[in-house]
């Protein structure tokens, strides 16, 4: 059963700033819920104060940029982020990504900016947003910072944002062109075990760049750079022969905590498997002749 | 705050409530209107035995607040049929025997909607994607799906007033 609150609705950034920062562990944001509610019902925590953030006008969209450079609202909620015309056709690999999020009815409420901030581990759109890169534009009242999304994450179920700062934006810089992108993931649970995604970017038969990074098995998702400059430069063949050793290295470097969904064993085994699958599929799709 | 006065249309009627900001969307529905079709089950938006439309989008009414309804649109199960004529989705869910206890039919027929309010025509794989949210533990889905996939062939032969 869900304990009483006082919801309070600003319309603008530095409105729910100041409220967040005059009640500080006392109040927390409020977007789709479907993350805080649940923890909230169960009984875990209790707020007497929730912001609702979706009354602030223009939290909510996307956009993308004359450079191609993905904008998104942190209100904005997964389902649309799926349906986008423009994520679907410049940025396929996320549109695909947040199709397979929990189910539809959590995609229509949950917002990718409460996603990230909420900071489950066992979460798809950080791991993958890492490949590009992504930044994050963190505002409160008479100041904003950006930051990469990796910075964002401290460990399970928290991040750097102080308490008086709103996400509002997720900056999504596009891949190099000769691109391929995947995103890959297994359970059995109703979250995912394991993430992985694997962005590699060709030059003339040779992987010019590989990007890798692993999300759920550890506290926070990861980019895995070790395992990266183990196929950077190489010819594709070679880096096939490279991919067990690059998921061995991906696998240590996860943090793999053994859990109900697994045994660290078991665990970086997956990385593996999944890293080595995602590889192919980026690979295959990075000849520049369609969005990654 | 810790009440909402809201205006919501509740299956084509306007209501005027007021919410504690704390009551969830299926309390206010069964408890406060007495619409004792959709289920809280799971109760942590797993099942699907609690999904209504909120402006024709499935949502679990077990976790969404119902101040989100303020201003919008909400469709339950008992608005789907039109005096004694079932709507085409729950024609097609009785003819095809696609329940048993009938626990999650609610929240089947209601996703059903708006799947077949998105994609008219979805595809075998396009409905087990869209349904993958709701669970049913007696039918077998093999009986749901050929249900929901020949509704859409009768609400295409005949759009349907929904």
């Amino acid at each position: 059963m869900l304990g009483e609150f006082d919801l309070v609705e600003p319309t603008s950034v530095a409105e729910a700033s100041e409220v967040l920062a005059r009640h500080g562990d006392a109040a927390r944001i409020y977007a789709g819920g479907t993350e805080l509610i649940l923890a909230m019902k169960e009984g875990l925590i209790r707020y007497d104060y929730l912001v609702n953030v979706k009354t602030i006008p223009g939290l909510a969209g996307v956009r993308v940029n004359d450079d191609g450079t993905l904008r998104i609202g942190g209100a904005t909620s997964h389902r649309a982020l799926e349906r986008d015309p423009l994520v679907r056709e410049r940025f396929p690999v996320i549109a695909r990504m947040e199709s397979d999020v929990a189910n539809v009815r959590v995609r229509e409420v949950g917002t990718l900016g409460g996603n990230l901030c909420f900071a489950e581990p066992h979460a798809d759109p950080g791991t993958l947003l890492m490949l590009f890169d992504a930044t994050v534009r963190i505002e409160r009242k008479g100041g904003a910072r950006t930051i990469p999304l990796e910075q964002l994450f401290v460990g399970p179920f928290e991040t750097c944002l102080e308490p008086d700062e709103v996400l509002t934006e997720i900056v999504v810089p596009p891949l190099p062109v000769h691109s391929g992108a995947a995103y890959l993931k297994f359970g059995f649970l109703e979250r995912p075990s394991v993430g992985v995604g694997v962005a590699v970017t060709t030059d003339d038969g040779r992987v010019r760049e590989a990007r890798i990074a692993v999300g759920c098995v550890g506290p926070v998702p990861r980019r895995m750079r070790e395992a990266e400059a183990a196929l950077a430069g190489q010819t594709a063949a070679e880096s096939r022969n490279t991919l067990a050793e690059a998921g061995r290295i991906a696998a240590r470097a996860s943090d793999a905590i053994t859990d109900l969904h697994g045994s660290a064993d078991y665990k970086e085994h997956l990385v593996g498997v999944l890293l080595r699958r995602a590889f192919e599929q980026a690979l295959a799709s990075s000849d520049g002749s369609g969005a990654p | 705050m810790n009440a909402i006065t809201m205006t919501v249309t509740v299956n084509g009627e306007p209501r005027e409530l007021t919410v504690p900001t704390h009551e969830t969307l299926i309390e206010c529905l069964r408890e406060r209107l007495g619409l004792l079709g959709a289920k809280k089950s799971c109760d942590v938006q797993v099942c699907g035995a609690c999904t209504v439309l909120l402006d024709d989008r499935p949502v679990s009414a077990c976790t969404v607040l119902a101040f989100e309804a303020r201003g919008k649109t909400v469709r339950t199960i008992e608005g789907l049929a039109c005096g004694d004529e079932l709507h085409p989705i729950q024609a097609a869910f009785v003819e095809h025997g696609a329940l048993q206890c009938g626990f999650c039919t609610p929240g089947m027929i209601m996703a059903t909607v708006a799947l077949l309010g998105e994609n008219p025509s979805p595809s075998v794989d396009e409905v087990k994607h869209y349904m993958r949210g709701n669970v049913c533990r007696c039918t077998g889905y093999k009986r749901i799906l050929d249900a929901i996939l020949d509704a859409s062939r009768r609400m295409a032969a005949a759009p349907a007033p929904a």
